[in-house]
């Protein structure tokens, strides 16, 4: 379906297994996490024969995927991932639909049972396009060997341009079989006629906008994990620094502008500050970068921004006004759009009153004042807040941070402040509890220098903790907050709110000694519940720069994420915390 | 609003469930869905019809453009365009009902194209609309089956859909 440019002729014939390892050397690709299998047998083979594409074994082909996952986020290159059919791929699922939602690029080869009997209920068999289709940006079954390398060129093309996503290649068994060599060609260059994602934004928008801009008296910037995946850290904080104007970030696009500055508002929306979601309330004129409204960002849809003309850049056409109508909508990548508007305000002729949005700094600063994360002190034990604090001053703030899902999340975001974008990874969009552990050794991996830090719950740890084999068989010297309540904590926190302090099954009964756990897999676990021992316990793990370290924190059990936007309520209706645990 | 959505898409083997399965898992209406291949062999023509608010449907066109297998589409409904679907009904034809729906036949300007000593199969084109007018007229216990195709639509004049 698409044209090829300059096709590279190489004089060799290969096997269907050896063409894909080969497509893998081509893009660039170093790491591959995947789980072998019958119908990757032949794959298998052909890698066991290299040592340019390098496999990680991973213990579930879920936490392949996250793993790949985590690769892609805190690198911005595909992750790759390689099952076998059946199983193989029905356990990656959970994997691509997370990758999917938070637009992850990803590349997933699956395994398929042999050509001649698809559809025969063979063993290993299932309909993996079909089962893929909804959670993918793209899916290829491969019919003919000689299709390989253009597939696989489509394939990293479509993952990694426009909104990028994962797509799966599933390969027949007979496609790779030894015994059938061709010709091996590699396209250096994919034009597909169907699939053109625009990248510049229009000219004529993007002046309009600049000039709403400058006429705000109330504006703020809400970005989002559009900034983080098209690299355009330094566009937004060029741009955002010559106006003044504050911003406020998604879950996903947390360091895509450094949380340490003083234009920045902290995170928004469910559980975002005081001061991002009463600026959102009150904005003039609300610039939208990479992000799409969210209903854990917009709450109540109807009274979201009430007074804004609202800017929405994004590079995928169906994220704008898809959940609230836009005033001037710009279809392009964020990062040639915002260097546009750099680029329009370069003009020295612009006309720019800076001192037009003097009172609503003052505003801000008001609301600011509040001091809305501000947490107990008086508790006996360990508050989940302090715990990522240490964390952060432990490691300087330099670390990269992967997180599970729940209140630990939300504190991770809350409490460490992220200057520098892909240092954040978590499953923002779907949510995935599970995804913190693999998405951490696959950052590891990606960045062997940097330390790796994965914060978790007692809940979320054990939906993929067979991966800490993988840590230990790889060497990763991941460092494990544990925060650890006995609680599924933010379901227990909506129990409380929400359903009378019902806890129905969000108390975790019986739980595993964590520290014989991880020392079983080989690796290292304290114990820490005094707050005194907090920063000294955190130091002694970060220490061993060379091992895993799992720090098991037993937190006041039910310590809540404040402020807190009830689902379907407005910016301005927030819960803070109780006046009288701030003693 | 009724609307028509014409497709020209890849000629590959799942396009089709791509679009039947985004209408599915957006909660779209479908109400006919029809395709086939094209003058060019690489590409298959769609057309489908639905119905919803301008939201709606601009989501709809917007989300159907982002399958990477669509190459291009056009929302009938924004201009002027014909529509016409196949019916094929077969009806019972005995004694005096044999001669008042040859009537009805001509009168809707349809052709019988099988006869048998106690049937006919009728062929019929047009607007859904008009289909659904000769369905109402004719009397219900004389039905044995309706095929329908589902509309098929063209814009009006030199302008078109094509690459």
């Amino acid at each position: 379906m698409g044209g090829l440019d300059l096709v590279e002729i190489h004089n060799v014939e290969l096997n269907g297994g050896e063409i894909i390892v080969e497509c893998l050397k081509k893009e660039g690709v170093e790491h591959v996490f995947g789980y072998p299998g019958g119908a990757v047998l032949h794959i298998y083979d052909a890698i066991f024969n290299q040592d340019d594409v390098k496999h990680i074994l991973v213990r579930h082909e879920q936490g392949a995927a996250h793993a790949a996952d985590g690769y892609a986020r805190t690198t911005g290159k595909p992750g790759v991932v390689l099952v076998t059919s059946g199983p193989g791929a029905t356990n990656a699922v959970t994997g691509i639909a997370t990758a999917y939602m938070d637009s992850v690029p990803m590349v997933v080869i699956t395994g398929q049972v042999p050509s001649p009997v698809i559809g025969s209920d063979a063993f290993q068999e299932v309909d993996t396009v079909g089962i893929t289709r909804p959670c993918v940006k793209h899916n290829f079954l491969v019919k003919d060997v000689n299709d390989l390398a253009e597939t696989f060129k489509k394939a990293f093309y479509i993952a990694t341009t426009g909104r990028p996503g994962p797509v799966v290649i599933d390969v027949p068994k007979d496609i790779t079989s030894p015994w059938i060599k061709v010709p091996f060609k590699y396209p250096t260059k994919i034009k597909m006629r169907s699939y053109n994602p625009t990248t510049k934004g229009h000219v004529g928008q993007i002046k309009r906008a600049v000039k709403m801009m400058l006429a705000a008296k109330r504006p703020v910037f809400y970005t989002g994990g559009g900034v983080v995946l098209d690299g355009a850290a330094a566009e937004l904080t060029k741009l955002a620094q010559r106006l003044n104007f504050p911003l406020t970030s998604t879950l996903m696009g947390l360091g895509g502008y450094p949380a340490t500055d003083k234009q920045f508002l902290g995170m928004l929306g469910m559980h975002g500050t005081y001061e991002a979601n009463m600026a959102m309330h009150g904005t003039d004129v609300l610039i939208a970068v990479g992000a799409r409204f969210d209903d854990r960002i917009t709450g109540n849809v109807e009274r979201f921004c009430p007074d804004a003309k609202i800017i929405h850049i994004d590079i995928d056409p169906s994220s704008i006004s898809k959940n609230v109508r836009v005033d001037i909508p710009i279809v392009g990548s964020v990062k040639s759009v915002l260097q546009s508007m750099n680029d329009v305000l370069a003009d020295v002729e612009i006309d720019h009153k800076p001192e037009l949005i003097d009172g609503w700094w003052k505003d801000i600063e008001e609301w600011r004042a509040r001091e809305c994360l501000k947490y107990s002190t008086k508790s006996k034990k360990i508050m989940p807040q302090a715990a990522i604090e240490s964390l952060y001053n432990v490691t300087n703030g330099n670390a990269i941070v992967c997180s599970d899902v729940g209140q630990h999340q939300m504190f991770v975001a809350q409490f460490y402040k992220f200057d520098r974008p892909n240092r954040w990874a978590n499953s923002g969009g779907l949510g995935t509890m599970g995804f913190g552990l693999p998405a951490a050794m696959g950052a590891q991996i990606a960045n062997p220098d940097d330390e790796v830090v994965l914060v978790t719950g007692d809940a979320s740890i054990q939906m993929c903790i067979q991966e800490l084999s993988t840590c230990m068989q790889y060497g990763l010297p991941l460092k494990i907050i544990l925060l650890n309540n006995g609680y599924m904590g933010m379901v227990r926190q909506w129990q409380e709110f929400f359903y009378e302090k019902r806890y129905s099954e969000s108390i975790v009964e019986a739980q595993p000694d964590f520290i014989k756990l991880v020392e079983s897999y080989g690796h290292i676990g304290m114990t820490v519940s005094d707050p005194a021992e907090l920063d000294s316990t955190m130091e002694k793990a970060f220490a061993m720069k060379d091992r895993l370290v799992l720090i098991n924190v037993l937190i006041d059990p039910e310590s809540n994420v404040y402020p807190m936007i009830e689902a379907g309520k407005g910016h301005n209706e927030m819960y803070m915390p109780p006046e009288s645990e701030l003693v | 609003m009724r609307h028509i959505i014409s497709i020209l898409m890849e000629n590959e083997a799942g396009a089709l469930s791509r679009v039947a399965g985004l209408f599915s898992a957006r909660g779209y209406n479908i109400e006919s869905l029809t395709v086939s291949p094209t003058e060019d062999k690489t590409l298959s023509r769609m057309t489908l019809v639905t119905w919803g608010n301008n939201e709606i449907i601009e989501q709809i066109t917007k989300q159907l453009n982002k399958l990477i297998e669509v190459v291009k589409l056009i929302d009938l409904a924004e201009g002027k365009h014909i529509e016409r679907e196949l019916m094929m009904i077969k009806l019972k034809a005995e004694g005096d009902h044999r001669e008042e729906v040859k009537r009805l036949v001509d009168i809707f300007r349809g052709k019988i194209i099988d006869v048998s000593d106690n049937s006919y199969v009728v062929e019929m084109t047009g607007a859904t609309s008009k289909l659904d007018a000769f369905v109402d007229t004719v009397a219900n216990e004389l039905i044995v089956e309706v095929v329908r195709t589902g509309p098929s639509a063209i814009s009006r004049g030199i302008g078109g859909l094509h690459l």
